[in-house]
């Protein structure tokens, strides 16, 4: 009795802002204009433009996550390695612009990658060529890398000081060298925390459509991009709801694929 | 945010859908007393008022104003349409209005309770018939016109005479767009000398083809951002509401505006009334507040958006009269076409054709 209480909160939570709306979703996805059933909705991800969205979300959203990984796991190994109060003074740093919206710091971005922008003035000051970044997929991939960045380092650095020092000295202990010890130790144990980081990385790397109207421009259509567009502008809910739920089996999908590389099946995050 | 509250409360609409009505209809007769309900709702776009107005109005009439802005009209219509949250009097544009109409959103006007109409101009009563037939339902707060904006020191006054400058390689990466698509199909279809009401699918193929072409040549697909670019000189030449020029000159003076020689857009943007209006009277109160000429002149010195007060022209100085940019001339509005309602079906098809805009390739 006890703990039924105190579970009802998180019920009501869950069916007030998961279930039912994840079920209008399905209702509207499923429905056209008069509320008869049709699978026009989800079947439009067929449709060139949608289609090409798609793929180019896929795309850049597994570039930006690549990017992630690769820039966060060194960072995450080099925190590992110095002295607990500088470790947490230095992901303190790091964290530290996560406390100002995402929104703010994206529009940022556009000022500084502008034509007339702040680096284009800088290079310009020193006498070298401009370049055009905004408004191109580079500047996209350039935002999603730096807005989700922290959410690769975290969770990797938090497995990564699990693992004990002792593991890493009996490798050694028998035999390996510092790169099969990272290849065949360090690394596989870290695996819950790189494909935690991963999945906060990718997710919302696919699925976003703020960063790819700021610093695209408008010009690079994303299905985060579509969805929006049919929700406002077009109005047509039914539309958006459709290629939502063609977005969440991909999504679905891309985890089970990351699960299966998670040893311990330990993060569903 | 806004919509998916209204979504839910469109389902609760839903459910008591008969019991709803037969309230509102009993409860009518009671609004009609003067002053009985001290508030009215007010539903604007965002910065297109001068906000001592509205405390001016307060203390005159005693009525309370709630005042709420909307981005755009397609984010406007939704909320009217699922009727969760009430307004007395909206300020939407011409085409939304017919829809609005079309689709029994809005009531006739009392106009007995708004005198002051007589201040505004017959020609505006008369342009407001292309989405109002009978001038029942809509009283006009701005009109103007969607042309050219460009930057002098770069665009000459000839070049920006025509939509072609939009196509010109010359001015590639300098040219900005709005993310709007009957906007940014109107200087195609001019070109093309298609209707801006065309619903041949065929020409409004051919004008998105248009788009598509031009599209490396194009720097972005923005709104209010066009703003700041046109200031900032990151682009030279871009497409703007007539309203917008004069804020953006005092900013930098070598910006100037013209509306292309092929023809253009002339919009009008109307107080209209919800059907579901709970202040009908404060409402026409208030419309008829807004059409005093010496508030008209202070809304159109704030808003710098064409006003068609008569009586608040009489008041403005020779500087903003003789600016053709802001008042343009007959000739002028005689090549320009208002966008009319095109139906649900045309909506949609916009929306596929805008679409395949923004998803093809940028080089």
């Amino acid at each position: 009795m006890g703990k039924k209480t105190f579970a009802l909160p998180y019920i009501v939570w869950m069916i007030g802002f998961t279930i039912i709306p994840l079920a209008m979703i399905v209702y509207y996805g499923l429905t056209d204009n008069s509320g008869a059933f049709t699978l026009d909705n989800v079947a439009a991800i067929m449709t060139a433009e949608h289609s090409q969205a798609l793929w180019l979300s896929l795309g850049l959203a597994l570039i930006s996550t690549l990017i992630c990984l690769l820039l966060a796991y060194p960072l995450a190994m080099i925190l590992k390695s110095i002295s607990k109060n500088r470790s947490s003074l230095i992901v303190f740093i790091f964290i530290l612009p996560m406390w100002m919206n995402s929104l703010l710091r994206t529009m940022a971005w556009q000022t500084i990658l502008s034509n007339q922008g702040i680096l284009n003035l800088l290079l310009e000051f020193l006498g070298l060529p401009t370049v055009q970044i905004i408004n191109t997929t580079g500047a996209i991939i350039f935002g999603m890398v730096y807005d989700f960045l922290p959410f690769m380092v975290l969770p990797i650095y938090n497995v990564l000081i699990k693992i004990g020092q002792d593991k890493v000295e009996a490798a050694r202990d028998l035999g390996a060298n510092g790169v099969q010890t990272f290849f065949r130790v360090t690394f596989p144990l870290s695996m819950p925390g790189v494909v935690s980081g991963i999945t906060m990385v990718f997710v919302p790397a696919m699925t976003t459509f703020v960063i790819s109207t700021l610093l695209g421009g408008g010009k690079i259509l994303l299905i985060g991009n579509v969805i929006e567009q049919a929700f406002t502008s077009g109005s047509n809910w039914h539309l958006g709801s459709g290629l939502s739920l063609v977005l969440m089996v991909f999504i679905l999908i891309s985890m089970a694929i990351l699960a299966k590389y998670d040893p311990e099946g330990s993060n569903v995050v | 945010m806004k919509k998916r509250i209204a979504l839910l409360l469109a389902l609760v609409l839903a459910l008591t859908a008969l019991a709803g009505c037969s309230n509102a209809e009993g409860s009518q007769e009671g609004e009609f007393t003067p002053g009985e309900n001290g508030v009215v709702k007010v539903y604007n776009w965002g910065d297109y008022i001068d906000e001592s107005v509205i405390d001016m109005f307060e203390a005159e009439t005693g009525i309370e104003v709630v005042y709420d802005v909307f981005q755009n009209n397609e984010e406007m219509y939704p909320i009217i349409e699922a009727g969760g949250t009430v307004y007395d009097v909206v300020c939407p544009s011409d085409y939304m209005i017919a829809k609005m109409i079309e689709n029994g959103l809005v009531q006739e006007i009392n106009f007995d309770n708004v005198p002051n109409i007589e201040y505004i101009g017959d020609i505006h009563m008369e342009s407001a018939r292309a989405f109002d037939p009978e001038n029942k339902y809509a009283v006009p707060y701005t009109y103007g016109t969607l042309g050219i904006m460009y930057n002098t020191n770069y665009v000459t006054d000839e070049e920006a005479a025509t939509w072609n400058i939009l196509w010109d390689e010359k001015y590639s990466q300098k040219i900005v767009m709005y993310e709007s698509v009957r906007d940014s199909l109107t200087p195609a279809l001019e070109l093309l000398g298609y209707s801006l009401n065309t619903t041949d699918r065929a020409e409004l193929e051919e004008a998105t083809q248009m788009l598509i072409d031009q599209k490396p040549l194009v720097y972005a697909y923005v709104m209010d951002q066009i703003k700041d670019q046109m200031i900032n000189e990151e682009v030279y030449v871009g497409l703007a509401y007539s309203g917008e020029v004069l804020a953006i000159q005092e900013e930098n003076p070598d910006i100037a505006f013209s509306v292309p020689e092929e023809g253009s857009n002339y919009f009008v943007d109307a107080w209209v009334i919800p059907s579901n209006a709970e202040n009908k009277e404060n409402a026409e109160a208030w419309i008829n507040f807004l059409c005093r000429p010496d508030i008209a002149q202070m809304n159109f010195e704030y808003i710098t958006y064409s006003t068609p007060n008569d009586g608040a022209v009489e008041l403005l100085d020779e500087e903003y009269l003789s600016n053709e940019d802001v008042f343009p001339d007959d000739a002028v509005i005689e090549r320009c076409e208002v966008f009319e309602y095109l139906g649900e079906d045309m909506d949609q098809f916009y929306a596929e054709l805008w679409t395949q805009v923004k998803a093809s390739s940028t080089n």
